[in-house]
């Protein structure tokens, strides 16, 4: 566990992070969001000290950060950034490599992992490991910059606007690859952004920063329903918080169980239409098939295709207002 | 039926300019000069003089086939075997009429290549030169033809092929020397870029690192760089000169007012601003991203420039030091003028006694040595270009 105690950045007159002070959990995925200039950047580089705080401190599993030399205490950190740095003049397996080598592993274990991630990212290593950077997509080196990140095995994940620099449905693919490796690996990941559909997409706690201050640290559903500031729920956005909301629940966790239909029979309402709905969908785009179907209800089923519970619309919109 | 009519091939513009040139190079400028000694005005003859008829008239011919293939062939392999022979043809021919205008076991005739021959040479070496660009070789590929270039005009030399011409003439008389002054001429080119460039570098990241001491160091770089070269060896003169009279071990370490030492010395500033600057540039064109991501993942500051840093701005400052080395390579010629030596002491002499000949003697194998330098460094930058973009 992290725990930011009291943080505070200043350069000169300017207080650029001020009196921050949140808990981190593990094996969690913490997205700090805020606009431009609003400390989230400066907040995330104090956990791995690559900014100095002015004031307070950063305990990572009880222990101060600045009891280790910086350089020591980053190795056991990973790090990844917007434009994802990777070094132009190594290849993608030299790359990944970095921090293992600087830790000095050997060259079997080294070779290993190397392997291990290019094959978790979807990079054949026969294919990609010899290549250079400019060689690969901008998605592509995007992975390698995660996997880079995450090479020395690190408990903890600093990832500053990472998918900044990538189109829309290479993002999109990118977050859902970064679910994914945060369940394998059970990383502890804080990544900050300023894109608050990113925020609520991989935020399991969301922090709202606005000049230098924590406005409000919590799961994104409460972040929703009740803002603790106007700022907070200016940047949630008022419009389409309802969806908002909805997407934030899935099909399966909502489904009515025990009234599970069989398709075809009659009993019950909307199972006369056959649809099905996959428990992983989210409520918002289950709602959004429902009203393209002209059906009440739906039947929701598994990964396996076995059913596992009811969902009709009126139980979707109860869902979509603030308890 | 001919189904086509065949089109008429495109007059490559260059091939016109280069065609035209050494048209009127071959009809109306002297191809050789005959003096009667090394001093004396001489009578200058037009190819189709000095060489027996059937000989004229095959290398009339193969410079006519030259400027076809310039005018239309567009085949850069063919242009550049085109002006290969050309280049040949107009070697050969300016032998011979060394050998057939020089009197058997005279050593006082001087057969000097006239204007004529230059501009045949400058003009079929532009086509070559352009050929190899339109070629793109590799950068290995550069290298071997000059290497191979070299070879052949080095067995060409050895077996005294050009041995009735001026300049071969005036090198018969100053063998001796001229390997010496060639080595020391070498050797203060090489010299002052290697002082300067362990000075340099340095200089360079310090001026990366430190951003208020750029302004201060690049203009004090630049103000020595305008300072016209003989005007340095002749500022040097005077507190070198004083250091030897003052400090008795300077002086036995050669350190004295004219001589070798200000030679290497005025090279040495000379060579900072081009490395230095090139250390700047290079290092501010690695990309923040990289840096950044290399302090985040833990390397240590000294990791990141050696690693990361100076890898990365390796090709800006390998360009700074080409450009130092072909400056260099020219500016020891007037080191000759305060006792430095090189080849330059040939080139002054030559002056001195107005035998133009004997300034050729030092004025070829100056240009030889630094366009060699440049295609040498050229290609090393372009490999590392090429491997890390």
């Amino acid at each position: 566990m992290i725990s930011i105690d009291n943080l505070s950045k200043q350069y000169g007159a300017t207080t650029v992070v001020d009196r921050v002070s949140m808990d981190i959990e593990r094996n969690s995925i913490t997205v700090i969001v805020g606009t431009s200039g609003s400390g989230k950047s400066t907040l995330l580089r104090m956990i791995n000290r690559l900014v100095e705080p002015t004031a307070g401190r950063v305990l990572i599993d009880g222990n101060d950060t600045t009891r280790e030399p910086a350089h020591l205490l980053r190795r056991r950190i990973g790090y990844a950034i917007q434009g994802n740095g990777l070094f132009p003049h190594r290849t993608i397996a030299e790359n990944i490599a970095t921090v293992p080598r600087l830790l000095g592993w050997d060259q079997a274990r080294l070779q290993a992992r190397v392997d291990e991630l290019l094959t978790v990212f979807q990079l054949d290593p026969a294919e990609f490991a010899g290549k250079f950077p400019h060689q690969l997509s901008g998605g592509q080196q995007q992975r390698v910059g995660v996997a880079r990140a995450l090479a020395a095995e690190p408990a903890l994940l600093l990832m500053d606007e990472p998918f900044g620099a990538l189109d829309p449905i290479i993002r999109a693919k990118a977050q859902d690859d970064l679910l994914d490796i945060q369940r394998r690996f059970g990383t502890t990941i804080v990544l900050v952004t300023h894109d608050m559909d990113e925020a609520f997409r991989l935020g399991n706690r969301v922090a709202v920063m606005s000049h230098g201050r924590l406005l409000q640290y919590d799961r994104p559903a409460v972040l929703l329903t009740h803002p603790a500031d106007p700022f907070v729920s200016q940047l949630t956005g008022l419009a389409d918080r309802a969806m908002r909301l909805l997407s934030l629940t899935t099909a399966g966790e909502a489904a009515v169980p025990g009234s599970s239909a069989v398709p075809g029979s009659s009993s019950v309402p909307g199972s006369a239409t056959g649809l099905s709905i996959a428990a992983s969908v989210s409520l918002r785009d289950a709602l959004s098939e429902l009203v393209w179907r002209g059906a009440d209800s739906a039947a929701v089923i598994d990964a396996n295709g076995a059913p596992c519970g009811q969902l009709t619309v009126a139980a979707i919109l109860a869902l979509g207002r603030p308890r | 039926m001919i189904a086509q009519h065949p089109r008429l091939p495109r007059i490559d513009p260059l091939g016109a300019l280069v065609s035209a040139v050494g048209a009127a190079a071959v009809l109306w400028l002297p191809f050789v000069v005959f003096k009667p000694n090394r001093v004396l005005p001489g009578v200058p003859h037009a190819l189709a003089q000095v060489l027996p008829s059937t000989a004229a008239l095959g290398c009339l011919l193969a410079l006519a086939l030259v400027a076809l293939a310039a005018l239309g062939v567009a085949n850069a392999w063919l242009r550049l075997g085109a002006a290969l022979l050309g280049l040949i043809v107009v070697a050969a021919a300016v032998a011979s009429a060394g050998n057939l205008l020089t009197p058997v076991g005279n050593k006082v005739v001087r057969v000097a290549p006239g204007s004529g021959f230059w501009v045949l040479l400058v003009a079929i070496g532009l086509m070559a030169t352009d050929a190899i660009t339109r070629l793109q070789p590799r950068p290995i590929v550069r290298v071997l033809m000059l290497a191979l270039f070299g070879a052949i005009t080095g067995l060409a030399l050895a077996h005294g092929v050009f041995d009735h011409l001026s300049v071969m003439r005036e090198y018969a008389v100053n063998a001796g020397r001229f390997a010496h002054e060639a080595r020391q001429h070498v050797w203060l080119a090489l010299g002052s870029l290697g002082a300067a460039v362990i000075v340099a570098l340095p200089l360079g990241i310090l001026c990366h690192r430190v951003p208020r001491l750029r302004g201060g160091i690049l203009g004090a770089l630049n103000v020595v760089q305008t300072i016209p070269a003989i005007a340095l060896y002749g500022i040097l003169m005077a507190p070198l000169g004083a250091l030897a009279a003052a400090v008795p071990l300077a002086a036995r370490l050669g350190i004295r007012g004219i001589g070798a030492a200000p030679a290497l010395l005025a090279l040495f500033l000379y060579s900072l601003l081009p490395v230095v600057a090139n250390t700047v540039a290079g290092l501010a064109r690695v990309s923040p991203a990289a840096v950044e991501a290399a302090r985040g993942m833990g390397m240590t500051r000294r990791q990141i420039l050696t690693g990361v840093e100076l890898v990365l701005a390796l090709p800006t400052i390998l360009t700074g030091i080409r450009i130092v080395l072909v400056q260099n390579i020219g500016l020891v010629t007037v080191a000759a003028l305060i006792g430095g030596g090189g080849l330059g002491v040939f080139v002054f002499q030559g002056i001195g006694q107005t035998a133009i000949d004997l300034v050729l003697l030092g004025a070829i194998p100056t240009v030889a040595l630094a366009f060699s330098a440049a295609v040498l460094l050229d290609a090393l930058v372009e490999t590392m270009n090429r491997s890390r973009q």
